[in-house]
């Protein structure tokens, strides 16, 4: 019960260790410094928020990434990975957060992948047939090795992921995020084998959202914290209140709700929406939600990976189709709309991938800006070039963009001008609804204070604010109330004077804190 | 890796500004064709002349025109197979017209007078393009087999018209009202070949459409990050119909010229015209991946194609050697190319943000050391 920060573990037993590990990309510093062990055959729990370096972390101890300074121990002996196949040599494996399968192969193919068991003619296929199926039995699962993985749905899909890690013998396997889409009793299983590797010798690194589930299974738990490890201890010695305090730490000032005004009519109102699946298998990702939201107000979202907030987003701003309900804006029903006519009716919507959904990477900064806004500067067909000067110069001064007056190229911001990029890009088209989306996903602290400040002073001006996010200390800050979203329901509603450990609670996140 | 910090790349808002970077993009094309004709002259003393370079822009101006087509459906990330064979059925149809039509219920032969013919011969290029538009937008077939069929099948509806000969007897008959079909192909504007001005004239439009216009940013954002340009409120399936219509309109107007110059209209005419046009586009600078081109570089490709292919012919080169040469320069550009946007892609990701607000903590030693390198 004694957290110690940034000082290593003392104890003797480690297997590997992770000496002042830092990594920067770009002007973005994910790891700062971390020091790290894992016990030989225990099970360590790496407990964090998004963002707070874990993934980079366990990318780096196992080769996929190479650290931009510090050391990595193992055995002792300073060790450098140029690949991931290096550290597999040495017996390092892990299960990735997402899933790295070939979807037109089947089972065996992929859990065989890259490492073949060759004969003189060819490949074995018989004997990598038969060990698939002895994995999968200790797996207790019933899938046969023949089975295309894109067959497979969503839990068997990881759990042949967890598969391969398996096949490889390794002594070091570390599983980010291995339980995601497993249900209950696949995690048991899931458990039960971990328990089994460990009993063998086999160390284990362990990662999940799911503080409780993760309890069960840890020896040692380590908590990370922007880029930095915060606290280690024994898992007898701690419990979920320990590692929530540990985990979200003191509140980097992100602002408070703006006040001073009353809020205006409702301008959206999501009635009963429902949005089916898209890849087909009818199940809902937002299943009845309604939610309304008044001028002025600023509304977050928070629920864990998959609970339906980028559906739900995504539906209202007319990306993805609602199999049900109505979105309403200042009264209007726009759930037939195209994307440029809700736009029009004053909705719009920042998506949570700015690489993927929102930047072009091929235009300038100003073309960016300019591009949701149009017409606001085409004259009888022709683009005038001083209108479309006059708003990028607008959007920039509103959104407070460091560039040199739009010419310089996307790629050229850091990521928090960027997500700036995105935000003034729809600002500029006078909206009276922003949904934005994780909006402050790999951008740095201070960025994304501003980017709240800005949304509040837009909020005091009479937009309708709905922001997602995925961290708990974000739901904290502008948001006058906080919609807690879990399996595609609103789980629960709070006001601004929620705590951490409630909002949590109500996400499925930590159930009995 | 320090140097890539002190200046970000520049790409203009306006992309008919005079910036060094696009200069030097468009560069290697301008100094390609330099090159040629200043090889050729010393080679021949036939090359270097006014009529000779009218003569060989007016070959030119056939490939032009469909590789400004072919420019605007690369820019939006497709390929538009279909142009070699467009412009066949184009002149098949235009030949046809000009036979006169006979209808059977009136027992009348019409024969429509030139404008008609060239406005349904450019709705005709306008339909098939709005075909693979229609499969490739709302169908989702890919471009390149969606065009690959519809080259196929326009080419075969040219041959089923023609019964696979030749229509010979473009000139026209002024009693029928129907003369003047060689204009476009023979007679001079001030000394220039009707083709070559209205290549100008497509090209001005078109440089004004893509500098100037939405639909032109509509384009090069929806060729850039489709995704992005939707979400912004661009109506991406309707600027990708557009484009492949275009594309069609372009190669009709083609066809026109060309069956104009020959004064015969052949099923069997534009084979392969169509990877000619690309090869015009590539070597111009544009991306195949979409979103980065211009009008400008494509006619400077239309003109490195055609002025080194006639300048082989002069010198007595055998045509066999003309189509290595050429391939040659596809090959090179398309390397260029790639060296070019490759080192673009790592400056940009490289400098990370020159004026990126700066973190509060004191890892500075990080900030230039090694950058995300993944090695997988």
């Amino acid at each position: 019960m004694k957290p110690l920060p940034a000082t290593p573990p003392t104890s003797g037993d480690a297997v590997m260790s992770a000496r002042n590990i830092a990594k920067s990309y770009g002007s973005v510093h994910a790891l700062k410094g971390v020091n790290f062990d894992i016990h030989r055959g225990k099970v360590t729990t790496l407990f964090g928020e998004n963002g707070a370096g874990k993934s980079t972390l366990m990318k780096i101890l196992s080769g996929v990434v190479t650290p931009t300074s510090g050391d990595i121990i193992l055995d002792g002996e300073v060790v450098h990975f140029s690949s991931a196949s290096d550290a597999r040599d040495c017996g390092i494996s892990i299960i990735h957060q997402e899933l790295s399968l070939a979807p037109n192969l089947s089972v065996r193919d992929n859990i065989f992948m890259g490492r073949e068991i060759r004969t003189a003619t060819g490949v074995d296929f018989a004997e990598e047939a038969r060990q698939a199926k002895a994995l999968m039995a200790d797996l207790e699962e019933d899938i046969d090795p023949m089975t295309l993985v894109e067959d497979l749905r969503l839990g068997q899909q990881q759990i042949v992921e967890i598969a391969r890690a398996l096949s490889v013998d390794s002594r070091i396997l570390i599983m980010d995020e291995p339980t995601s889409a497993l249900s209950a009793t696949e995690v048991e299983v899931l458990f039960k084998v971990i328990r089994d590797l460990t009993s063998r010798g086999v160390s284990i690194v362990y990662i999940s959202h799911h503080l409780e589930e993760a309890l069960q299974i840890t020896d040692y738990a380590v908590v990370l914290r922007d880029g930095a490890m915060t606290a280690n201890a024994e898992a007898k010695d701690i419990d979920l209140e320990w590692i929530v305090r540990n985990m979200v730490g003191e509140n980097f000032d992100l602002g408070s709700p703006p006040t001073g005004y009353a809020f205006g009519e409702t301008a959206l109102s999501i009635e009963d929406v429902s949005v089916t699946d898209a890849s087909g298998s009818g199940y809902s990702v937002v299943d009845h939600l309604s939610l309304d939201v008044k001028a002025g107000e600023i509304v977050c979202i928070y629920g864990l990976m998959g609970a339906g907030r980028t559906e739900l987003l995504e539906a209202v701003a007319g990306r993805m189709p609602l199999s049900g309900g109505r979105v309403i804006v200042e009264g209007d029903d726009i759930a037939g709309l195209s994307i440029s006519q809700r736009i029009d009716r004053g909705l719009v919507l920042v998506p949570e991938d700015r690489q993927r959904d929102g930047l072009v990477q091929t235009m300038s900064v100003g073309q960016n800006l300019s591009l949701a806004s149009i017409a606001a500067f085409t004259r009888r067909m022709l683009m005038s070039r001083s209108g479309e000067q006059a708003v990028v110069d607008e959007a920039i001064g509103k959104v407070h963009i460091k560039t040199d007056g739009g010419r310089a190229a996307i790629g050229s911001l850091s990521g928090g001008n960027q997500q700036k990029v995105v935000i003034g890009k729809m600002l500029a088209t006078n909206p009276r609804v922003i949904l934005l989306d994780e909006p402050s996903r790999g951008i740095d602290i201070g960025a994304k204070a501003e980017v709240f400040r800005l949304l509040s002073e837009r909020a005091a001006k009479g937009l309708a604010v709905v922001f997602s996010t995925s961290e708990v200390a974000e739901c904290l800050s502008i948001a006058h109330r906080i919609v807690v979203m879990r399996r595609g329901r609103i789980s629960a509603q709070f006001g601004a004077d929620v705590s951490k450990e409630e909002i949590m609670a109500a996400s499925g996140e930590a159930v009995h804190v | 890796m320090a140097s890539s910090v002190t200046t970000p790349p520049r790409s203009g808002l306006f992309p008919d500004g005079f910036e060094l970077g696009r200069l030097l993009l468009e560069g290697r094309a301008f100094f390609a064709l330099i090159a040629i004709i200043v090889v050729f002259s010393f080679l021949s003393p036939y090359y270097f002349s006014v009529s000779n370079f009218l003569i060989m822009s007016s070959h030119v101006a056939i490939y032009g025109i469909l590789a400004i087509g072919m420019l605007l459906v690369i820019l939006n990330g497709g390929i538009d197979l279909s142009v070699g064979s467009t412009l066949g059925l184009a002149g098949v149809v235009a030949g046809f017209l000009m036979q006169g039509v006979t209808l059977n219920v009136l027992g009348v032969v019409l024969y429509p007078p030139i404008w008609v013919v060239v406005l349904l011969v450019c709705a005709l290029g306008a339909f098939v393009g709005l075909i693979n538009g229609i499969l490739i937008a709302r169908f989702k077939v890919p471009a390149f087999v969606a065009t690959l069929g519809v080259m196929y099948v326009a080419r075969g509806f040219a041959l089923l018209m023609t019964n696979g000969l030749t229509y010979n007897n473009l000139g026209g008959k002024a009693e029928l009202g129907n003369a003047g079909f060689d204009w476009l192909g023979f007679n001079r504007l001030a000394g220039i070949p009707i083709g070559v001005i209205v290549l100008v004239v497509l090209a001005l439009i078109g440089s004004l459409v893509l500098n100037r216009s939405a639909f032109g940013r509509w384009l090069y954002s929806t060729g850039g990050n489709e995704r992005a340009a939707e979400l912004s409120g661009v109506p991406v399936k309707k600027v990708q119909v557009t484009v492949y219509m275009l594309s069609g309109i372009c190669a009709a107007i083609a066809g026109l010229i060309l069956s104009s110059q020959l004064t015969s209209a052949g099923p069997t005419a534009g084979t392969s015209y169509e990877l000619t046009a690309i090869a015009a586009v590539v070597i111009g600078g544009a991306a195949l991946t979409g979103g980065r081109g211009n009008i400008r570089g494509t006619l400077l490709g239309a003109f490195v194609i055609g002025f080194l292919s006639d300048g082989l012919v002069i010198i007595g080169i055998s045509s066999y050697w003309q189509t290595v040469f050429t391939g040659a320069v596809i090959v090179l550009a398309v390397l260029l190319n790639a060296v070019q946007y490759r080192r673009r892609v790592k400056k940009t990701t490289e400098t990370g943000g020159p004026s990126a607000s700066l973190q509060s903590n004191g890892n500075g030693q990080t900030a230039s050391a090694t950058h995300g390198k993944i090695a997988s």
